[in-house]
């Protein structure tokens, strides 16, 4: 563990110090095919649990298939399943409304939360709101589905404090009613991305150049102005990445929905994570899960790539 | 000045309320895991005689000694695989910059956005062909292949910035690219390193979709597939199971306030994939 004197003690082994000119390139030149030996235990595994699983869920997509017999021939029959059958489309719909809760709250929120932090306190309030905040990152994601389970089940937190206002008339069973429960798994999911996006964009404030913000000032710029002006433009690469990560977790939402509600009720909160799982490990429908498996990816890509394109630009 | 102090004070009661409502999931489940065995608890109301018992028994009953060891056992199993293998490629890809990295790389990235629901049914039955279903591999395997696009990525950007003169100046004392490797490279990555490893902790102990795909038994499965499995046994009793999540989540939330900057750092610097 003693880095630099390892190769020192290495040193008198060498026979011939005065290397030839043109040696090292040399050498390097060989060890840029050599290299490859350190590279490719790494693609190998991944090739075979990532790439190869990739092409099969393609391949699956293509067929009629219950997971155990034969499989038919079906051309793009699931694809068109996926595409055309009203529930499926609801269901992909869901995904859609959970990235208004995974997302756009939690990176609007963010934002008013991170300039606060950045504004009026940078002392231990800030340290300990970036620290609370952040907390439901870390655990698991069952343990807040079951946490908020209980937050928002008819005897739970939520009626309890609706009953004290004198609001008891609107307690109900938030998860188990057909019109809250999806926003309600939202709020879930607000609840765990927020720390993320916080902590994101307080580090990318803290690296604005302050001159801007006095810039602002002197022109008369307020709070607001100063926001739109200065702190938004700059944090365009901060934002990409908040947007990006948390509408993957939206449309890839599985472990919170499979807990709170498991998808009901009726198919009310069923997403395309959860939808999969069902098709292919409980109805034995294997090529209309993995036709919408590739619809899922694509979805990913349409949604991701264009905010990757967008944060780039002008940095 | 009258204006920035009134903002001040909104500004700072806002984060705190904001705090507030962030921890009280957390003390919901508290007080309903003290709550006496057997009673429907109701919202958040301190116990007058709290049943500190109740994790005991929590503990016993969730046999989560077994669940510990299980989960440990798959940290082991993926962790440092998936580091070594990680740093190799970086190496490979940042500083060796091998021909065609780029490709290589590129493939890799593939992986990056993409949800494991949409690999989970073919990798379920190419295990169940190796015959390995049901047991811990099957967990190991490939969450160490589903992690690579991130852990590469992530080891290539750091050695992206480690200047060659450091591995000339090596090489003129004729250390072997593999001596390189270990004793200069790895030794200087340690920070690169140790963030890598605890974000992969973190994620192979709460993962939970390939842990109910692949393994049926509870005690051979991730922290947060046992805890799937206890929430459908235990869910009618509440009080247990409250007592049972908040032991199960708190070491994720220890080795969270341990190693905060580092993770915090970590994430910061490669959040693509959360």
């Amino acid at each position: 563990m003693t880095a630099p004197t390892a190769p020192a003690r290495k040193a008198p082994s060498t026979q011939s110090p005065p290397h030839p000119p043109g040696a090292a390139s040399r050498t390097r030149r060989r060890t840029r095919w050599n290299g490859w030996l350190f590279v490719l235990p790494a693609l190998a595994v991944y090739g075979f649990f990532v790439l190869r699983p990739l092409l099969t869920t393609f391949q699956y997509s293509l067929y009629h298939w219950d997971g155990i017999g034969p499989s038919q021939w079906a051309g793009l029959d699931n694809y068109r399943t996926v595409l055309t059958d009203p529930d499926l489309l609801g269901i992909i719909g869901h995904a859609f409304v959970l990235i208004v809760f995974f997302s756009f709250v939690p990176v609007v929120l963010g934002l008013l939360v991170a300039s606060l932090i950045h504004r009026v306190s940078t002392g231990p309030l800030g340290t300990a709101a970036r620290t609370v905040l952040f907390l439901p990152q870390v655990i698991p994601l069952v343990a807040a589905g079951i946490a908020w389970s209980w937050v928002l089940s008819t005897t739970g937190m939520v009626n309890q404090v609706l009953d004290a206002v004198g609001l008891g008339r609107y307690s109900r069973a938030w998860l188990g009613e057909f019109d809250t429960a999806l926003p309600a798994v939202g709020i879930i999911g607000a609840w765990v991305m927020l720390g993320l996006c916080t902590i994101l964009l307080v580090t990318g404030m803290s690296k604005i150049d302050p001159a801007l913000f006095e810039a602002a000032r002197i022109d008369g710029a307020g709070a607001v102005r100063e926001f739109f002006a200065v702190t938004l433009p700059s944090l365009r690469r901060e934002i990409g990445i908040c947007l990006t990560v948390t509408i993957i977790a939206a449309l890839a939402s599985f472990d919170i929905v499979y807990i709170s509600t498991s998808g009901g009720p009726g198919t009310a909160t069923t997403v395309p994570g959860l939808e999969i799982y069902r098709l292919a490990f409980a109805q034995r429908q294997v090529g209309l899960a993995s036709a919408l498996a590739v619809v899922l990816m694509l979805l990913v890509l349409i949604c991701v790539l264009p905010i990757q394109r967008l944060s780039r630009e002008g940095k | 000045m009258n204006t920035s102090r009134r903002e001040a004070i909104t500004g700072r009661a806002f984060l705190v309320l904001l705090m507030i409502v962030t921890l009280l999931p957390f003390v919901s489940m508290l007080s309903a895991a003290l709550q006496p065995r057997g009673t429907v608890p109701s919202g958040l109301e301190w116990p007058s005689d709290p049943q500190w018992g109740n994790f005991a028994d929590a503990f016993d009953v969730a046999n989560m000694g077994a669940l510990l060891r299980s989960s440990l056992l798959i940290v082991l199993g993926v962790v440092p695989a998936a580091v070594v293998l990680a740093t190799m490629a970086g190496f490979g890809l940042g500083h060796l910059k091998v021909r065609g990295g780029g490709l290589a790389m590129g493939v890799l990235l593939l992986g990056l956005t993409m949800p494991f629901e949409a690999v989970v049914t073919p990798i379920y039955h190419q295990v169940r062909d190796l015959g390995l279903l049901d047991t811990r591999w099957a967990i190991i395997l490939p969450l160490v292949g589903l992690y690579m696009p991130f852990a590469v990525y992530w080891m290539r950007a750091h050695f992206l910035n480690v200047p060659q003169e450091l591995s000339e100046a090596a090489r003129v004392d004729g250390a072997s690219t593999w001596q390189l490797f270990w004793r200069v490279h790895v030794p200087l990555a340690r920070p690169a390193i140790s963030s890598l490893t605890i974000l992969l902790f973190l994620w192979t102990w709460n993962q939970f979709l390939l842990s109910i795909v692949m393994v049926d038994d509870p005690t051979k499965r991730t922290m947060a597939g046992a805890l799937g499995a206890f929430q459908g046994q235990w869910g009618t009793d509440l009080v247990l199971l409250c007592a049972g999540s908040l032991l199960i989540l708190t070491p994720t939330l220890l080795v969270f306030l341990l190693f905060q900057r580092q993770f915090v750092s970590a994430l910061l610097q490669g959040a693509v994939k959360g």
